[in-house]
């Protein structure tokens, strides 16, 4: 390691008290060596930096993935502005470095940088890590280790910052509860400046008790997961036995933060808008958060509830002040099911009438399969460009549908494709995923006959031969604090067969077979997600000996490696099929029991039991509630419109 | 349709950008500037910007060119001010005029370069200088996109100097004092690149720099006849606008 841990804690000793100076002229020689080096350069329109000492709440936000992904994230843009607006608090940003930069970096000396005003990671008060996905974990790992911050939390000292994670993979952050000092779940808006609050009395206070008391005072609320206050038994058949606080006044369980009132934190406010090409170009506007359809795979339509939309207003105004900052030509209306907001009509009708004629193109990622979707659809590709639409009936058989509740008939899904190929939309993207609960062989082939339905009767209603389907299927995972987490992941072998025999029926289909399009990825990768996603404590060796062993940047292919995985699980003792392909019973402990999304344990049991036997639970959005528990546990409830406003014409200027 | 010429400056950090990261950064500011750009017709409308000859990534410059067509004609100075305003500091606006007649590209005959090279000896540089400009040809070798090409450097270098001293470096902070060449080099197919000229100025005195060098483009444009100096390219167009604008923009420094 070229990093020596004794003079770097001399260094950081003196960071506090002098102005922490940037790294960029050291960073500066290496760029002309590596690909793409703008995107480290930062200076991005709308970026902030701040000067060292004018606050004493100093915030790195990392987003653990390549900069054309995370600069786009919503989360760390969020509260990269949020907490700039806080008088006395910095927010910078850093994301993964590349390997070839990562080489240099260590070759040369070179820490670990925000892309802000290129100060050193170590050097601020905590560095917040937004996961999105579990694949990141790896990636935060070098992070860490180019900071020259310990990997081990335990081992840190005064001069680290606290790593805190929070993102969807934070609701079991048990496999990297090790290298994380402490962990948000929820939405961060709120949470985030009240955790500044706490630091920036410490600090003030002279830091009495050192990190622990500041790691406590954190904890106490029961807002803030620290991992290192709970100790884990097990049986000795490997189940967990009990999670249990270490010390008084440490509560027994961590709720969620749940953001009421949309409308009164309209973020973001000012986008930043790359200079390197990133993965999403566009402004995005959340129209709502939550999720109570009740797709039982769906981890993110579990802990996001209760549904909280935004007001027609103050989306006309997002998007107007939105456009006005950024020059984004693409607005997205962002949301776990979009068509759904209740106001939708009223929203893309405004919108489309506003932007018309000015090259603006507004974008739905589109879920839901049926007409009113292709209305909307085609209110928002006024000006012709009618290329592609997407759907996903997520499972191919109409068995499966029901197990997953995704509740859409074969009919349904016929009539709504035929008029979207009728009105003009020559492609049409069909999403399903392959490894569900109880799913055999048939089910899988049954995408076959639906995407052949599809053609044929998108045939029948042009007339044309000119129409394509694309299936893209992803691989299922149990994810916990859904009715699936007691599932038995699929292995890789019988996903590779179904989808195999799912690519040989489309391919062989002289009739069919060209106007359809399959993009799927092999069943390994999805194994290791599910050994992270439902991980204890004791997989976080896994992790950390992947890494050793080079391992990076997990959600990219050409990086991924399942065998480097595997050998490492094996090396550590931990067996990749108890964790995945094992069927959980309703009385084991789960690594995540102790962190509350506000779900009711029994009710998501009950669920997974009616998910076997193919029984369907309709959406508490507009029907009674269905005891979920959320509300109830929160103190929140359902938001929704419809507020009666209407978008007004913008003036011209 | 009228058409504006824009000088810019790619300076400081900024020079890492590549000619794409450039001309979407350009699109979205014309957006916010509230600038009246033309769209091309079609089943996806790009706006009317073109760009004349970007210098590579990595490369400094404060003198590179592209042409805007507006649907309303606008005030140069003004569209100067808002653009820049618009861009992010390092992208900086430095001149904009009306179109005259003729076109923009034809008029970027030569380039003048700027290549800082810290820890270089000057002695060695001025003997690799003097052998560069008494050979006839020198045969360097790049890898380009159509695979590895060889071509002559010399020919089109109508000029090269070597001084010392502590002008701006590419990042645009005062650097030490260090060796830097200056270069006419006429543009030509392929392009002699200051990175062409370095490679030649290795094989004909195995000079090679102990790091890599800082490159500027100080300016472009038209070389004049009687003078033989290199001649500002929008002069032309400001000839014939009403009254001219003033000179390039003050340069504002970039982080």
């Amino acid at each position: 390691m070229w990093w020596s841990g004794t003079c770097h804690r001399l260094i950081a000793a003196t960071l506090e008290r002098m102005s922490v100076e940037s790294i960029f002229p050291r960073l500066e020689a290496l760029l002309p060596k590596v690909q793409k080096p703008i995107q480290y350069v930062g200076g991005e329109l709308n970026s902030t930096v701040k000067d060292w000492d004018s606050a004493d709440v100093r915030w790195a936000l990392m987003y653990p993935d390549a900069y054309e992904v995370g600069l786009p994230n919503q989360g760390v843009a969020i509260l990269y502005e949020i907490l700039n607006e806080l008088p006395a608090t910095l927010a910078e940003r850093t994301y993964a470095v590349w390997p070839d930069l990562e080489a240099l970096m260590r070759a040369e000396g070179v820490p670990q940088f925000t892309v802000d005003a290129h100060r050193p990671v170590r050097a601020f008060d905590v560095l917040g890590v937004s996961f999105s996905t579990e694949l990141g974990y790896t990636n935060m790992l070098t992070a860490l280790d180019l900071a020259g911050i310990p990997l081990p939390a335990v081992d840190r000292g005064e001069d680290d910052p606290i790593v805190l994670a929070g993102g969807h993979a934070a609701f079991n952050p048990e496999p990297i509860a090790d290298f994380l000092d402490a962990a948000v779940l929820g939405d961060g808006e709120q949470i985030s400046i009240a955790i500044s609050e706490v630091v920036r009395e410490w600090k003030a206070e002279g830091r009495p008790g050192g990190r622990d008391e500041l790691l406590m005072r954190l904890a106490e609320s029961g807002g803030v997961y620290v991992p290192k206050f709970y100790d884990v038994d097990y049986h000795p058949d490997g189940r967990i036995k009990r999670v249990a606080p270490n010390r008084a006044d440490v509560p027994w369980r961590v709720h969620k933060h749940t953001v009421m009132d949309l409308d009164e934190w309209p973020y973001p406010k000012k986008p930043l808008v790359p200079l390197a090409e990133t993965v999403h170009e566009r402004f995005s506007v959340e129209i709502f958060r939550g999720c109570t359809r009740g797709c039982r795979f769906c981890q993110a339509g579990m802990i996001t509830r209760p549904v909280r939309e935004r007001s027609i207003t103050t989306i006309g105004a997002m998007v107007e002040n939105g456009i006005k900052e950024s020059g984004f030509n693409e607005v997205g209306l962002l949301s776990l099911s979009s068509a759904d907001h209740s106001e939708i009509g009223d929203v893309a009708k405004g919108l489309a009438d506003r932007y018309e004629g000015t090259n603006t193109s507004l974008s739905l990622p589109s879920t839901r399969v049926d007409a009113f979707n292709i209305d909307l659809a085609n209110e928002f590709s006024r000006n012709g460009r009618r290329s592609g639409l997407t759907f996903a009936p997520e499972g191919g058989s109409e068995r499966m549908r029901k197990v997953i509740n995704k509740m859409v008939t074969e009919e349904d899904l016929i009539r709504t494709v035929s008029t979207a190929y009728s009105q003009g939309w020559r492609q049409v993207k069909l999403y399903f995923m392959c490894g569900l609960p109880t799913e055999e062989d048939e089910d899988v082939l049954g995408i076959a006959d639906l995407a052949k339905k599809v053609i044929q009767a998108g045939r029948e209603a042009t007339g044309s031969r000119d129409i394509r389907c694309t299936v893209s299927i992803g691989g299922f995972v149990p994810k916990p604090h859904t009715p699936f987490q007691w599932a038995g992941q699929a292995d890789h072998e019988t996903v590779d067969r179904r989808l195999k025999a799912l690519r040989d029926s489309l391919r062989g289909d002289k009739q069919y077979g060209r106007a359809i399009g399959f993009r799927y990825h092999d069943g390994k990768p999805s194994i290791v997600e599910g050994l992270l996603s439902r991980g204890d404590r004791r997989v976080g060796a896994v992790i950390r000996a992947v890494w050793e062993d080079g391992g990076r940047f997990d959600g990219w292919s050409e990086h991924f490696s399942y065998e480097r995985w595997m050998s490492a699980a094996e090396k550590a003792g931990v067996d990749v099929g108890w964790y995945t392909t094992r069927e959980r019973e309703e009385n084991e402990i789960l690594p995540w029991d102790h962190l509350d999304a506000g779900l009711d344990r029994e009710w998501l049991w009950q669920d997974w039991q009616e998910a076997v036997s193919g029984a369907e639970v309709e959406d508490c959005r507009w029907t009674p509630c269905y005891d979920c528990g959320v509300c109830p546990t929160m103190g929140t409830e359902i938001q929704i419109g419809p507020t009666g406003r209407k978008l007004l014409p913008l003036t011209v200027v | 349709m009228q058409r504006l010429r824009v000088r810019y400056a790619k300076r400081g950090r900024l020079r890492f950008t590549s000619h794409r990261d450039i001309s979407r950064a350009v699109e979205r500011a014309v957006r916010r500037a509230g600038i009246p750009v033309a769209y091309s017709a079609g089943f996806s409308p790009h706006p009317k910007i073109s760009y004349a000859g970007a210098a590579p990534t990595g490369v400094a410059s404060e003198a590179e060119y592209l042409e805007i067509g507006v649907t309303t004609p606008c005030n140069p100075g003004q569209v100067r001010q808002d653009l820049d305003e618009s861009l992010p500091p390092g992208l900086d606006v430095l001149d904009v005029v009306e179109a005259g007649p003729g076109g923009l590209a034809d008029r970027l005959e030569v380039s003048e370069w700027e290549v800082r090279l810290p820890g270089a000896d000057r002695e060695l540089a001025e003997v690799a200088a003097e052998k560069f400009l008494a050979a006839g040809t020198v045969e360097v070798e790049r890898l380009t996109k159509k695979g590895l090409r060889r071509f002559d450097a010399r020919e089109a270098v109508l000029g090269l100097t070597v001084s010392e001293g502590t002008d701006r470096t590419a990042a645009q902070v005062r650097g030490e004092p260090c060796v830097i060449l200056r270069m006419v080099v006429r543009h030509m197919t392929p392009a002699v690149r200051p990175d062409d000229v370095l490679t030649g100025l290795r094989l004909v005195a195995d000079f090679a720099p102990p790091v890599p060098p800082e490159v500027t483009r100080l300016a472009q444009g038209p070389l004049d006849a009687s003078t033989g100096a290199l001649a500002d390219p929008l002069d032309l167009d400001r000839d014939i606008t009403r009254g001219g604008e003033a000179g390039p923009a003050g340069e504002h420094v970039a982080g």
